[in-house]
This record gives C-alpha cells, sequence and structure tokens, in this order.
C-alpha cells in the first residue's frame, strides 16, 4: 500500500494522546493507593490539555485524507457495521471526556462524592477518568480494527494489529508522560519511565512477531486465480492504460528493498532500543532532558513504523498491475 | 432477488477496447458523470475508467495464447466494501444486486477501495468521490428505452458479443444458461465474496476423426459395389422414381 502521512500522522499522535491519558489516570490511581505522592490539579489539567492538543492533531491529520471532509458527519452513521465509523464516533468521545477530565481538574472539583469501604474516596474526576480509560481503549480498538478487518490484506489481518497499536501508543503516552514529569521537575519520572519501557518492550514482542510474519507468507490468491487462467506460465502484456492510474497509485509504495530494510532497522531503534536506554540513563543520571529526548526519539521513530506499516501490506489487487510490455 | 450481472467469454473478446471507450462515453455524460481525465493530452495521461482491458499471455513464444481480460465491478453478491463505508454512501441495491455509490453521502475517504480484492474502485480527482461501475443504472433501469436497449453501454458496444447482461440468479436467462453450459467461472473465488460478474474460459472443439471412420476395413455386405450398368446406359427404368 502506497503510505497516507495522513493516517500516518493520525494514528501516531492520537496513540500519544491517548497514552498520555492513561499514564495521567495511572498516575492518579497510584497517589488514591498511597503508592505515589499527590500531584496538585494543575498537573493532572496541563496533562490533559496536552493529551487533548495531541488528539485534535491527529483529528486534523485525518481530514486531509479525505476527499469531501465537510461532509465528515456522515461517517457516524455506520456504526454497526464499519470500524472506521465507529472510530469516528469515539474519538470525539475520548476527546470530550479527556478534556472533562483536564477541565474538573483544573476547576478543582475533587472533593470526594462518597467513599468506597471507607478507604476508597470517589470524586468526580475518578469517575470521568474511568470513562476516558473505556473510550480511550476502544479508540485504540476502533483505529487498529480499521486495518485489522480488512481480510484480503494479509499482513494487517491479525490480532497483532491491535497489539502493536495498544502498545506503541502506550508506550508513547508513558515517555511523554515521563518527559512532561522531568520537565516539571516532579517525582514521577522513574513511574512513568518504567511504565513506558514496560510498554515498550511488550510492543516490541509484538511488532516483532508481526514483523516475522510479515516477511514470510504468501498471499492466498495469485495471478491464475485473480484472471482465471491456470496455466504455470502466465504473464502480463498491458494494463489497459500506459499513464497510470488510481490502481497503480493507490496500492503500490514503489520503494525499493534496501529503503525498506533501513526503515525497518531505523524504527527498530528508534522505537525500542534507543528510548530504553535513555530512559535507564536518565535513571541513573537523574537527567531531566533524557526522557523528552526518548518520546521525541521514539514519537519519530513511530511514524517510520507506520510507514513501514503500510508497505508491509500487500494488497491482491496489484496481481492486475505487474508489468507492462 | 435479481441479480444482474455480466458475463464476459475470453473466448471471445479481441481486446479492441470499445466497452472501454463507450464505457467512458455513457457514464462520463450520465448519471456517474463526470469521469474526468487528468493531464489527458500531455506526458503521464490519468482519468476515471469503470472499465478496462488488459491483457496476458500464457505459454512462450511461439506457444503462447493471448488473453484479452475486461476489468470492471464484479458487482459480488457479499460485497466486502459496501460494510466498510462509514456513511452508508456504498450500497447494494435491493431490487437488481448492482453495488453503486451515493455521489452526495461518499466523503472520499477511499477505505472501500481497500477493502475490495479486486482493484474495482477508484477516486475521482475532480469530485474527490469513489466511483465504479454502475452496470449503467440509468440505462438498464429506464423504461422509456425500447427493452433490447435496455443493457450497459459496454454490453451494446461490444461487436463480437463477448458481453453478456442478464440476471445470474434466473436458471433461465441467457447468462445462466453461458455460465452453467460454458464453463463460467468467477474470479478470486477463494474470498468468498461470491462476485456475480463471472468469465467463460478458452475452449476449443475438436473431433476425433480415425483413420478407419473414413475408410471401411471390412464390408461384409459389399453395399458400395454399385451394380454394373446396364448395355447401352441408363434408362428411365433404371432410375428409381
Amino acid at each position: 500500500m502506497h503510505p497516507a502521512f495522513s493516517v500516518i500522522f493520525l494514528t501516531t499522535l492520537i496513540g500519544a494522546g491517548q497514552g498520555l491519558f492513561l499514564a495521567l489516570y495511572t498516575g492518579q490511581l497510584y497517589s488514591l493507593a498511597n503508592l505515589l505522592p499527590v500531584q496538585s490539579d494543575k498537573f493532572y489539567a496541563v496533562g490533559s490539555l496536552a493529551a487533548i492538543a495531541l488528539l485534535i492533531g491527529g483529528l486534523v491529520a485525518s481530514v486531509f485524507h479525505l476527499g469531501r471532509p465537510e461532509r465528515a458527519w456522515r461517517a457516524a452513521t455506520q456504526w454497526r457495521t464499519s470500524w472506521l465509523s465507529r472510530e469516528v464516533i469515539v474519538l470525539p468521545a475520548a476527546m470530550a471526556l479527556t478534556f472533562l477530565y483536564g477541565l474538573f481538574h483544573y476547576l478543582g472539583w475533587t472533593d470526594p462524592l462518597f467513599v468506597i469501604s471507607e478507604t476508597l474516596p470517589v470524586d468526580l474526576t475518578l469517575i470521568i477518568g474511568a470513562l476516558a480509560t473505556v473510550a480511550t481503549f476502544l479508540l485504540f480498538l476502533c483505529t487498529a480494527m480499521i486495518y485489522a478487518s480488512l481480510r484480503f490484506i494479509k499482513a494487517w489481518h491479525s490480532p497483532l494489529t491491535v497489539a502493536n497499536f495498544l502498545f506503541l501508543g502506550v508506550a508513547s503516552g508513558f515517555m511523554l508522560a515521563a518527559a512532561f514529569s522531568a520537565y516539571l521537575g516532579n517525582n514521577l519520572v522513574s513511574f512513568y519511565g518504567t511504565w513506558a519501557v514496560v510498554a515498550t518492550l511488550l510492543g516490541a514482542i509484538t511488532r516483532g512477531f508481526s514483523l516475522y510474519r510479515n516477511t514470510r507468507f504468501r498471499c492466498k490468491v495469485d495471478l491464475k486465480s485473480a484472471i482465471g487462467v491456470h496455466h504455470s506460465d502466465l504473464h502480463q502484456k498491458a494494463q489497459g492504460f500506459m499513464g497510470g492510474s488510481f490502481n497503480t497509485r493507490e496500492f503500490f509504495h514503489g520503494k525499493s528493498e534496501g529503503f525498506l530494510l533501513m526503515l525497518r532497522y531505523g524504527f527498530l531503534l528508534m522505537v525500542f532500543v534507543l528510548p530504553v536506554i535513555l530512559i535507564v540513563l536518565a535513571y541513573i543520571l537523574e537527567s531531566t532532558r533524557l526522557p523528552m529526548a526518548a518520546f521525541v526519539i521514539q514519537y519519530f521513530g513511530l511514524l517510520i513504523e507506520r510507514y513501514h506499516f503500510f508497505t508491509e501490506a500487500k494488497h491482491p489487487q496489484n496481481l492486475y498491475y505487474q508489468s507492462m510490455a | 432477488m435479481t441479480q444482474l450481472a455480466l458475463v464476459i467469454d475470453l473466448n471471445v473478446c479481441v481486446g479492441c477496447h470499445a466497452c472501454v471507450t463507450s464505457c467512458k462515453e455513457w457514464n462520463t455524460s450520465g448519471w456517474a458523470g463526470p469521469l474526468t481525465d487528468q493531464r489527458a493530452y500531455d506526458e503521464d495521461p490519468t482519468g476515471t475508467f469503470f472499465n478496462r482491458v488488459q491483457t496476458y499471455e500464457a505459454g512462450v513464444f511461439p506457444h503462447t495464447e493471448t488473453y484479452h481480460f475486461p476489468k470492471s465491478c464484479l458487482h459480488c453478491e457479499d460485497p466486502p466494501c459496501v460494510p466498510v463505508c462509514p456513511t452508508g454512501a456504498s450500497y447494494k441495491r435491493e431490487d437488481n444486486g448492482v453495488v453503486l455509490v451515493d455521489y452526495d453521502k461518499c466523503i472520499g475517504c477511499k477505505y472501500c477501495s481497500w477493502a475490495c480484492p479486486y482493484g474495482a474502485r477508484e477516486i475521482d480527482e475532480k469530485q474527490r468521490v469513489m466511483k465504479k461501475c454502475t452496470l449503467c443504472i440509468d440505462r438498464i433501469t429506464d423504461m422509456t428505452l425500447p427493452e433490447s436497449q435496455r443493457k450497459p453501454a459496454c454490453v451494446l458496444a461490444c461487436p463480437t458479443s463477448a458481453r453478456l447482461f442478464g440476471d445470474v440468479h434466473d436458471p433461465n436467462s441467457v447468462v445462466s444458461i453461458a455460465i452453467r453450459e460454458e464453463g463460467g467461472y468467477a474470479l478470486q473465488p477463494e474470498w468468498g465474496t461470491k462476485p456475480a460478474n463471472h468469465y467463460l474460459p478458452r475452449r476449443k472443439t475438436r473431433i476425433q476423426i480415425h483413420e478407419d471412420e473414413l475408410v471401411r476395413a471390412d464390408n461384409p455386405l459389399k453395399k458400395e459395389q454399385l451394380p454394373s450398368l446396364p448395355e447401352g446406359g441408363e434408362t428411365l427404368d433404371d432410375v428409381a422414381w
């Protein structure tokens, strides 16, 4: 498939935004359990603002993918059958809930509404945060299923796609939370850094498996089945045109094997190896700059990873466009 | 339920592209139009087409066989492009099974083209919506046309009658008979999309004649030995009336 930059930015930006929200809410839950020091409401409010900004950035990027963005509201109608439609519903819901989560923290509406078992004080942010967490996980599912549900594109048609979107999004979000904490100079850097490393390593396992899987399978159909001529020596002479068409532009990446190999090593290094090393170094050196570097490097690595994700997909329609005499 | 479809006879198609040009001509000026072109008279021309004729070759010269392969939307009975559409712009008509796009609802997200294994859909660069073969829905449902004209433009244009049009769910239709009796097949049947359009394979009809069928090896009754003519030649009495 031809990599669509609008979609590359959409999936990486909202992934980081969703991960950042999950990091903030995880931090709040830990402090509730007295495992972490309590943070100021401003920390959650500013963090939520950053998460919202990333989600909006993704939404803006996605608009460039559409031919008729002014009709995009119609895309919410087919949620019964289309994962894309489900994403169109869940994305604004996650944005709204994240916004409310940040707003309630900003307004300081954190007085407990009621107390469960005399130990767990439940306030408005805890409830909204729980709802936003559900929406965030649903959004990961919807975004990934857009690709994983296409049964003709075998490279994407796998639960590994969902796992990759989830772990890589969470990893970049926790990286950002670590960078944010390092910037503020609070004591959550090692907490967020640890979880960022855990998510990165989980992502390394699932992405590694999907890379391995995608380099060694054969397409279910071949040219014989595509045109129904069962001859052992079959080749194309003409595509019906000389100047290209949507079929030759949308479904071919046109990049050399060497370039793709470079991208593969590049993103493996930038997404998985360097950020983990930088976080460990930051822990040892107690550096505040290194977590920021880890996030930035991992985010650019994820852009390459998503580009590579598109080039891995081999669309069966390409069988009809293999050569021109 | 009716399922209108094309049956394309690869045994007869000569690859003249008349179906391509007549399709473009009819549809660019009709309900589905315009089918815009970009750089039509410059380098690297491209544009929107519903139908293309490709050419394939089997074997090694001189023992080759050339296949001209017209390629358009197959109007699947279980179309994978329809459920993925987020707006409902892509739909399959209940009454005749034709898969269509509502250009007023389409947002041009191209997701349907990703979901079609046949590459039957493309984006119109001018209108920025997805387009595909409509089976000339504005012709075949136009009751003001005489029945002989209520066929897709490609079918009417084909000089060798390689394209048949009809209801594949009616066992007595011309298309069903052709599929049944001439070995009609679907493309990429592995996916279970059940394409309504079918193709008829190359076929050669040969009869085997053995030498002893031409010359009798034995002839016990000597039937072929004519009685000798009477002297003086034939008379009227020798002729059977």
